[in-house]
């Protein structure tokens, strides 16, 4: 008489099999960090999605018109929002200071005696789109440019391979200056592709172009060795398109890889975004982003450095959460990998 | 009775001993040294003839030498026009339009060639073939001018400059008697230079003086060189002084920020550029001591294009000045003690200045509040609303700021405006030439000499518009033929009966702002910040810090 099963071995038995993706969901759901940063993401999203209602609601504010002449209650007292000074030979002004008071200048005003806390709210809504939409515009360009060059190889391949070794000869940011400079006075106009000077989709179409080669080099690497993988073959052989090959078969295992430089490249971007912005060649002005913010208080940075420290640790504090979160990505979806994003 | 004359004596003694002291230090001055400037960024071209910013033009004073000049003095003192490369101040002839200069003898250019009466012709002559910016309005009244504009590279001003190598005179003959004549030939566009200059604009290569030094190296990405002129001998104090300093250091590309920086830790002896606003309390306080503060014959304005949309319409011009908050523009550049609200051309204390400002809540002679419910009707009645708007800004900390203030301004009356800063060593001249199709900037504009065409006539005279040319200093390409007409008949009463002239510019001065073709911000003063080491600050109306006059210790 057969003995009975051990009730582990048993269970085992019974639960359906796992699949990747779900395995690779709880590993990340078991990823402490990750998750803590996942959630602090989610809260300055959703904080500065919240921006028009913190300025019309809570603030009463309109962050992007000057303020300079204006004037705030402040415990029982109408004060001026940018104060001339009093002492010495009376030069100079301050705008006024953090009031810690939830909707009353809470961050203090810049120069301009706009309300510090609502402008870095609607800074953080540029700052997440821009580095949002870069990444994903540079993961659909690598992985198109990654998948087409190594599976079709030969002249095709050579081609693309030798634009991104261009692209990949400057530096980044020396790169991303330098569209910028073009494009950000005048605006990008070929053919039927137009973007006015000033509009966000200038700094995401600089942003996401930049970092194409750093993305589809690895994506290709994969392809060439996929191409030769058995189920390929065999597919080959079978006669399936390349399109559906490419599609059904290749894309899947490539996956992973465009996954996992989400966050990674997301925070990558958003540095680019900030330091473009704060040498005035990203985000234009009213517009704001925490670069920008940054900038306006470099004019402040003796007398009023909540300007400047402000955006400063909300970058820091993002692009750190991006950084845990991808880590986390890439230990749950592919452990063996040695992928790093530099 | 008694005690107010014991009080009086005390003061007229303090006031002597003072006088004694200062004197005491001028003489006991520190030859020696090397002064070092900074400023954020060069001022374009160095040819003296060509440059026409305030930056190069204190430099001028102690490079280059004309037939007379402004005395190095502190004060209205500074006014005072004295004989220079010539010797004695010539007594007007033929009505006022015949001048005879006597060139002085042994004075030398730094390269060791003496100065030739051919020199100071073709000088004048340069001032036409490199299209001087004030070739059109300040010396436009030479005989032979026309011929000169019309023609540059053929100029000879034939009869109208003419030279005796014999005698050593020059002799000026003007088609009109000019009221202003010595005035325009003290500014630095009318110095004598060596008369195979080559006619064209020298850029960063510098041209020999006679001054008490000469530059040696420019590089406008760095530094500006000056060293002592070896062939100097001084022949008037009052026009040119030998100088304390060796040498002298103009640093570029600091920020405004690390610049008081270096002033502070002694490492850097001054900055052209405004201070910070974020670090006026701290020099206004800690450093006191340091601080010179002078009032100023100038103006900070925004010329508006009048022949490009949107200010090509009165309405939408007139709506800007409404518009704009002077006391909030005032507390950006650094607050009452810096500046005070303006909104006409000429300044306060200035030759036709009678209180005028029509672009406020209350219209009379002074500004009180914008009046932007105003502003907005002129915006909706010119159907100009919604239009694109770029406001070009130098990029110093102060214009920066007003630029973003004046963005706001024209986007809460109804525009689509956008602020783009570039370099200072090019803002000025990129805002003049037509061909950039610039609407609206930010400006400065300080006296060439304390007279009101200097400002009216040349900012806004049709004589100073010259369409796609860097050297075009009506930057609003006004021109309103009648009220030109009235300039002229101002400088002809001006040269017989000064104070009836003056009545007619006040009058002038009215018409323009009227016409808007500029928003006129502030006047400001003028904050001198230097390090410890400066000792004996001379503060020049006309050349502002007489550098060359301090010393360091």
């Amino acid at each position: 008489m057969p003995s009975e099963p051990e009730p582990a071995l048993s269970a085992t038995l019974e639960r359906p099999a796992m699949g990747p993706w779900a395995r690779s969901f709880r590993l990340l759901v078991a990823d402490r960090a990750a998750m803590l940063s996942l959630a602090l993401l989610f809260l300055i999203a959703l904080l500065c999605l919240g921006a028009p209602l913190y300025a019309t609601y809570v603030a009463h504010t309109d962050p992007f018109v000057s303020n300079v002449d204006g004037e705030v209650t402040l415990h029982g007292e109408r004060v001026a929002v940018v104060q001339p000074s009093t002492e010495g030979l009376g030069l100079g002004s301050a705008p006024l200071g953090p009031t810690w008071e939830i909707g009353n200048f809470f961050l203090g005003a810049d120069e301009q005696g706009r309300d510090v806390a609502a402008r870095l709210l609607y800074g953080g809504r540029n700052s997440l789109l821009i580095a949002g939409a870069s990444t994903l515009l540079c993961l659909v360009l690598a992985a198109l440019t990654g998948l087409v060059s190594g599976f079709f190889g030969g002249f095709v391949d050579t081609i693309i391979s030798r634009v991104l070794d261009i692209l990949w000869a400057f530096p980044i940011y020396l790169l991303a200056i330098s569209l910028s400079i073009v494009l950000i006075a005048k605006g990008f106009d070929i053919g039927p592709f137009s973007i006015s000077a000033g509009s966000l989709a200038l700094p995401i179409l600089i942003i996401g172009i930049v970092y194409v080669p750093y993305v589809a080099r690895p994506i290709r690497g994969q392809v060439l060795s996929l191409k030769e993988s058995e189920f390929v073959l065999a597919a080959t052989a079978l006669g399936v398109p390349a399109y559906r090959i490419l599609l059904r078969d290749i894309l899947p295992h490539v996956m992973t890889t465009l996954i996992v430089f989400v966050p990674l490249l997301m925070a990558i971007n958003m540095l680019t975004e900030s330091a473009l912005s704060f040498l005035s060649i990203g985000v234009q002005p009213p517009d704001a982003s925490w670069g920008t913010i940054i900038q306006d208080g470099t004019n402040l940075i003796y007398t009023r450095p909540m300007v400047a420290v402000a955006p400063g640790i909300a970058i820091v504090l993002t692009v750190l959460a991006l950084n845990l979160l991808g880590d986390g990505v890439r230990d749950a979806l592919d452990p063996r990998s040695k992928l790093r994003f530099r | 009775m008694i005690r107010r004359a014991i009080l009086g004596m005390i003061a007229a003694g303090a006031v002597g001993l003072m006088a004694a002291s200062l004197e005491s230090a001028a003489a006991d001055g520190v030859r020696g040294g090397t002064l070092r400037l900074l400023a954020s960024s060069a001022s374009g071209s160095l040819d003296p003839k060509i440059n026409y910013t305030l930056q190069y033009w204190s430099v001028y004073a102690y490079i280059y030498d004309g037939l007379v000049t402004f005395k190095q003095g502190a004060g209205v003192e500074g006014f005072t026009i004295v004989p220079d490369l010539a010797e004695a101040m010539p007594v007007p002839r033929d009505g006022g339009k015949t001048y005879v200069f006597q060139l002085r003898k042994g004075i030398q250019f730094a390269d060791g060639r003496a100065v030739t009466v051919k020199d100071v012709v073709s000088s004048f002559q340069r001032i036409f073939k490199v299209s001087s910016p004030t070739a059109g309005s300040f010396y436009n009244g030479i005989v032979g001018a026309d011929a000169c504009l019309k023609t540059p590279a053929t100029c000879t001003l034939a009869g109208g400059v003419v030279g005796d190598e014999a005698a050593a005179t020059v002799t000026f003959h003007l088609v009109a008697p000019d009221a202003e004549f010595f005035d325009k030939l003290a500014v630095p566009h009318a110095v004598i230079v060596p008369a195979d200059t080559p006619a064209r604009d020298m850029g960063s290569t510098p041209i020999v003086g006679t001054g008490a030094y000469m530059f040696v190296a420019y590089d406008p990405n760095k530094q500006l060189k000056i060293v002592r002129n070896p062939h100097f001998k001084e022949w008037s104090k009052d026009a040119q002084p030998d100088g304390y300093p060796d040498e002298i250091h103009y640093d570029f590309g600091l920020t405004g920020q690390a610049q008081i920086t270096a002033i502070e830790n002694n490492q850097a002896d001054w900055t052209f550029d405004e201070p910070p606003a974020d670090r006026l309390a701290e020099i206004g306080t800690k450093y006191k001591d340091q601080v010179h503060i002078n009032a100023l014959t100038a103006i900070w304005y925004a010329p508006m294009n009048t022949n490009l949309p949107p200010f090509n319409n009165l309405k939408a011009r007139q709506a800007v000045n409404f518009a704009i908050d002077r006391n909030a523009v005032v507390k950006l550049f650094g607050g009452n003690a810096l500046a005070a609200p303006a909104c006409q051309v000429l300044p306060p204390g200035f030759p036709g200045y009678e209180p005028y400002c029509p672009y406020t809540l209350n219209p009379g002679t002074k500004w009180s509040a914008p009046d932007l419910a105003r502003a907005k009707q002129l915006v909706a009645e010119s159907g100009t609303a919604g239009q694109k708007v770029t406001v070009i800004v130098a990029d110093t900390t102060a214009a920066q700021a007003i630029g973003t203030y004046l963005q706001s301004v024209l986007n809460s009356i109804g525009y689509d405006a956008s602020v783009k800063s570039i370099s200072g060593n090019i803002q000025f001249t990129y805002i003049q030439n037509t061909n950039n199709k610039v609407q609206i900037s930010v400006s400065i504009w300080n006296q060439d000499y304390p007279a009101a065409s200097d400002f009216l006539n040349v900012l806004f005279g049709c004589d100073s518009f010259h369409p796609a040319s860097d050297a075009s200093v009506n930057i609003s390409g006004f021109c309103d033929k009648a009220i030109d007409a009235k300039m002229k008949h101002a400088l002809v009463t001006g040269v017989t009966d000064p104070a009836a002239g003056n009545r007619e510019w006040a009058a002038i001065d009215k018409l323009v702002t009227d016409q808007s073709p500029a928003a006129v911000l502030f006047t400001p003063k003028h904050l001198d910040f230097v390090s410890k080491r400066v000792k004996h600050f001379v503060f020049n109306p006309q050349y502002y810090w007489l550098q060359n006059a301090s010393w360091i210790q």
